[in-house]
């Protein structure tokens, strides 16, 4: 047992302390932090200060144009050439030219600009404008705007799911939300890992050192050392990355006073605000628009709100555990298979053949995962695909945080060990021959007889 | 006493038989030469010694005891195809290697210092494996051999890819570990390298052991009572004790092969031809192991 323990510390120390393996590490949380800090940083530059130029010729709305936020409204008088000619000296965004035009029939408006107007600016324009008429309308034909408002209805339904444990509140969204971000995570540390399995047992091959290694340690010991030593690698890597993201992430959202995503705290507690109708009453005194956008703001408050209480529903251990459970597992079963081809193969160009029936599992369950398993997480398809072990570390994770029952799980448990158990004695057998043999080709064939040599 | 007792050992792989029924002994303290072409069985044996394959049938013992896996750490192997990690520090490579033997840490660093010592090493320790030239790279490789002290230390082609100058350093390195008491066995296809080093051999042919035995009493077997006499004068042999293989004459120089017949010895050859020429040089012409060799193989062709 000491010498696997020497391997898995030499394969885990030179694999960290490679350049590629530090880069990788830092440079991701990196990257996320510019994700989120260069379009928050460019959205403050953007039109912040928007001057439109109002010419009304139909006196309807020269009052209601109010400068908001990055709109600011100047007024113009007289004919449009003068206006056109005005505005040509300045340095304003646009021309707003409101011809002579009746409430039921409002056309001919038009935006001149010296550049082409953004699309953003023109739906502002668009949207205040067609308020206005519509309020003007409503005053026209007598409707109270805030009456017909109290007339709307909002109906959100809340789903419960009723079991044993009691009553529970489900959202769909949070529950596949949770299980696909687990199977995304398992599928790329099987690839990425795998595949480093697989290249650290050609480079020994093709090194000539692991005859040295084999006249010292089991070929055996030497793939579960490997294998073993990889898997600290990646747990390491993805430990710091969520470690560094985190760091990163509240750094820039200090620094730079920028909140590109609320925090779930924070949505959380404007949810139960929302809920409790408090704010709403207050917004509704301040004008119908702010009512009108209060609403809706209470409704992604409220759905908000119903996540995060769904993501307290969620069974957080559980997920936790099957998540570890099916990482390892699915990462051992393949991974000693990575090994196995590196181990038939001379150099990597002719990994190919071998790698194709392995990804193709792999590359299934992933798209089956937020295709059909999600939107049946309790069908024939899913229950099958969350049995078999090259398909169950994926394929369970998605169903896991919407209930299985214990029996499949456990079953689903079982076959993953038994699995990996195969494919690492399958693995070994073939490593054992595979790694002493030079300038062959093996085809599938061969593979197999290796399986029974005595060596 | 032996250290090692191969006892008709036989290994086949899918379409041809490595070894078959191959025995001998390989006595302590000495320097064993494993002799055959390419493809002989060599490293088939030497694979079955070091426990990385097992043999279909037959036995090896290790100092009279039965191959067991913890006598791996009384083995040095040097394989043929050199290799070691490409991205690992000199220093640190050794250590693994050594710790994967069963040492510890710091008799580890103890020994690797005082080789590095010995070696002229001591600037590549913090270097990578990949920066250094292949000379360097087969000295790194054979202290790892030799670092646990082994009692047995198998070379396979040693000196392959040696200058001279650090073929000599390998070659007084060995004969300095077989005066400490380590048995070394050398396998190798050229035999001249064999012969100023070795003490025992093993001619292996084709999965089969031709012949074994200390180099000196396979050299008296066989011995063919030749001698080359090279002189002044006419030489003309008539005696029915002697025989002449060969002869140059050059402006009354001669060179001659004469093969002893009937039993005669050297001095009665030397007698003879004191009577007749002036004798410069008479040397008795010894086969070398390859001569032997290809007359084995030849015989074990044809028969």
């Amino acid at each position: 047992m000491d010498k696997i323990w020497l391997i898995i510390q030499r394969e885990y120390i030179t694999r960290v302390r490679k350049k590629s393996f530090l880069i990788m590490t830092f440079l991701t949380p990196l990257l996320l932090a510019a994700f989120m800090i260069i379009p928050a940083w460019l959205a403050t530059f953007s039109d912040s200060d928007d001057t439109i130029m109002v010419l009304d010729e139909s006196g309807l709305f020269a009052d209601k144009l109010i400068s908001k936020d990055e709109l600011k409204f100047v007024t113009l008088g007289g004919s449009l050439e003068q206006a056109k000619l005005a505005y040509k000296e300045t340095d304003n965004t646009a021309l707003l030219h409101i011809p002579k035009l009746s409430i039921e029939n409002p056309e001919g408006i038009k935006v001149y600009a010296k550049k082409n107007t953004s699309i953003q600016t023109k739906l502002k324009l668009e949207n205040m404008l067609e308020k206005e008429v519509e309020n003007q309308r409503f005053v026209a034909s007598g409707i109270d705007r805030e009456l017909l408002s109290k007339m709307k209805a909002n109906i959100s339904i809340t789903a419960v799911n009723l079991s044993d444990e009691g009553e529970k509140d489900n959202n769909a969204f949070v529950t596949s939300g949770a299980g696909i971000v687990a199977a995304v995570i398992i599928y790329f540390f099987i690839f990425m890992y795998g595949v480093q399995i697989m290249r650290g047992v050609i480079e020994e091959k093709t090194n000539r050192i692991v005859e040295i290694m084999i006249s010292s340690v089991k070929p055996f010991q030497l793939m579960m050392g490997k294998i073993i030593g990889i898997a600290g690698v990646g747990l390491t890597q993805f430990l710091l990355w969520l470690i560094l993201s985190s760091i990163v992430v509240t750094g820039v959202q200090a620094a730079f006073g920028i909140k590109p995503a609320p925090t779930p705290i924070e949505q959380m507690a404007a949810g139960r605000e929302a809920a409790t109708g408090e704010t709403q009453e207050v917004q509704t005194t301040e004008g119908e628009v702010a009512a009108a956008d209060a609403t809706t703001d209470n409704e992604a408050n409220a759905v908000m709100g119903s996540a995060f209480k769904a993501i307290g529903n969620l069974n957080i251990p559980l997920i936790i555990g099957c998540f570890l459970f099916y990482f390892l597992g699915g990462y051992l079963l393949y991974g000693s298979l990575f090994g196995a081809i590196g181990a038939a193969v001379d150099n990597e160009t002719d990994t190919q053949q071998f790698m194709f029936p392995i990804t193709i599992p792999l590359i299934i369950s992933f798209i089956m995962s937020y295709t059909v398993v999600i939107q049946n997480p309790d069908g024939p398809v899913a229950f099958w695909m969350s049995m078999i072990p090259f398909t169950s570390p994926i394929i369970m994770m998605v169903r896991v945080p919407f209930g299985v029952p214990a029996w499949e799980l456990a079953l689903s448990m079982g076959l993953l060990i038994l699995g990996f158990i195969i494919s690492t004695w399958i693995a070994g057998r073939i490593y054992r021959v595979g790694i002493l043999m030079y300038g062959k080709k093996v085809n599938y064939k061969e593979l197999s007889k290796w399986l029974f040599y005595r060596v | 006493m032996s250290i090692l007792k191969i006892d008709s050992v036989t290994k086949r792989y899918a379409n041809h038989t490595a070894l078959s029924d191959v025995s001998f002994d390989i006595p302590a303290g000495c320097i064993f030469g494993l002799l055959g072409p390419n493809g002989a069985g060599k490293t088939s044996l030497i694979r079955i010694i070091t426990q990385i394959t097992g043999a279909d049938s037959g036995e090896v013992h290790f100092k009279g005891e039965r191959l067991r896996p913890d006598h791996i750490r009384q083995m040095g192997y040097l394989p043929e195809e050199r290799g070691l990690y490409k991205k690992m520090k000199v220093g640190e490579q050794l250590l693994y290697l050594a710790q994967l033997k069963g040492l510890s840490k710091t008799e580890a660093t103890a020994r690797i210092k005082a080789w590095v010592d010995r070696f002229e090493m001591r600037d590549w320790l913090n270097k990578n494996i990949e920066d250094l030239s292949k000379g360097m790279q087969q000295k790194v490789q054979f202290v790892a051999t030799v670092l646990h002290e082994p009692s047995l230390i198998i070379l396979d082609e040693p000196f392959s890819g040696f200058d001279p100058i650090n073929a000599n350093l390998i070659k007084d390195e060995i004969l300095a570990l077989r005066d400490r008491g380590a048995t070394i066995i050398f396998s190798t296809h050229r035999m001249e390298s064999v012969e100023e080093l070795c003490d025992n051999i093993a001619l292996i042919n084709r999965s089969r052991k031709v012949l074994d035995g200390p180099v000196k009493e396979i050299r008296d077997t066989y011995r063919t009572d030749t001698f080359q006499i090279i002189g002044n004068g006419q030489l003309l042999i008539l005696s029915p004790d002697f025989e002449v293989l060969e002869q140059h004459d050059n402006h009354g120089v001669f060179r001659a092969n004469v093969k002893l017949l009937n039993g005669s010895t050297p001095n009665d050859l030397l007698r003879y031809l004191i009577e007749r020429v002036e004798v410069h040089s008479f040397v008795e012409l010894v086969p070398s192991i390859n001569d032997i060799f290809i007359r084995k193989v030849k015989e074990t062709h044809h028969g």
